[in-house]
């Protein structure tokens, strides 16, 4: 199973992306933010950094990339997408998620290891995780807090949208707690906190981030 | 060519880290009496005299400024 990572200019996590998705056993892709073409990938993830350099607002400048009107067609037919840090902002950018990020309320760029909460163990990205599980990977970003009017976040949290949740303190000042979230049919799912630092035990705070590219892949051979 | 100037707030609801690292800087120089401050961002574009005020409302709309968070106003400058 092929898993496509995008590499734009300012891509940081591009190489751990790549990293996680051999780990869990699939075929990492690297796609260029200047193709247009996804080279018949299974899924994609969009990864952290600081895309164009976070000019205008971070993610603005991506979502109008060529690789970016593939990803926004496919996705919309159903393509499992990750966005990681950068790649979620990207993601509510291009509307294909509900809201937007704005800089951490306490004003500071937060980096530590962050425990988590998965509210959604249906997704595509999520599936190898119990409901409730609560799972320990690495945030790092100063522009992660999540923001959506009132009736959005009702509507998220109605449908079971709401992925993950930041348990044991805020850092970014998320509306409800919110660390990642999904589309209407779980395939499209982005989250702050970073999965793919968190692989295993030598090189991260732990394995928890492993789930979410076993799960795609898990669902991908199913499919 | 025209001028259109482009000013993007974020919405009154919408916290603003940036201008309230402002508001607290501002009693270092002096002044203590300021309750508020919120910062924004002015694009200033120079366009083809016949560019429609629709499609400046487009850029604005789906470029300069995420409508989730931020308001935006339009205006067209003599040159």
């Amino acid at each position: 199973m092929k898993v496509g990572v995008v590499t734009f200019p300012g891509s940081l996590d591009d190489r751990d992306a790549q990293r996680a998705v051999t780990a869990a056993g699939g075929e990492p892709v690297a796609l260029w933010h200047g193709d247009a073409d996804l080279a018949a990938v299974d899924a994609v993830v969009l990864p952290g950094g600081f895309s164009y350099g976070d000019y205008l607002r971070a993610g603005a400048i991506a979502r109008f990339a060529p690789v970016m009107e593939r990803v926004i067609e496919v996705a919309r037919a159903g393509l499992p997408v990750l966005g990681i840090c950068n790649g979620f902002q990207i993601l509510c950018e291009a509307h294909l998620l509900p809201g937007a990020l704005i800089r951490n309320a306490g004003r500071r760029f937060v980096c530590r290891d962050q425990r988590l909460r998965v509210e959604n163990a249906d997704s595509a990205w999520t599936s190898d995780y119990r409901d409730g599980q609560e799972i320990v990977i690495p945030i790092k970003n100063g522009e992660g807090g999540y923001v959506g009017d009132h009736d959005t976040l009702d509507r998220l949290e109605g449908e079971g949208r709401v992925v993950v949740r930041y348990v044991e303190g805020n850092p970014n000042g998320s509306m409800r707690d919110i660390a990642g979230i999904c589309n209407e049919t779980g395939t499209v799912v982005g989250l702050m906190p970073h999965p793919e630092h968190a692989i295993d035990s030598l090189t991260g705070p732990s394995s928890d981030g492993l789930g979410f590219f076993t799960s795609v892949l898990r669902r991908l051979v199913a499919a | 060519m025209a001028r259109v100037v482009v000013d993007v707030m974020l919405k009154p609801e919408i916290l603003d880290p940036q201008g309230q690292a402002i508001a607290q800087a501002l009693p270092r120089l002096g002044f203590d009496d300021i309750r508020d401050v919120r910062a924004g961002k002015r694009f200033v574009l120079d366009v083809a005299d016949d560019l429609s005020d629709d499609d400046v409302r487009k850029i604005a709309d789906t470029l300069l400024a995420n409508p989730v968070i931020e308001d935006f106003d339009i205006r067209r400058e003599q040159s």
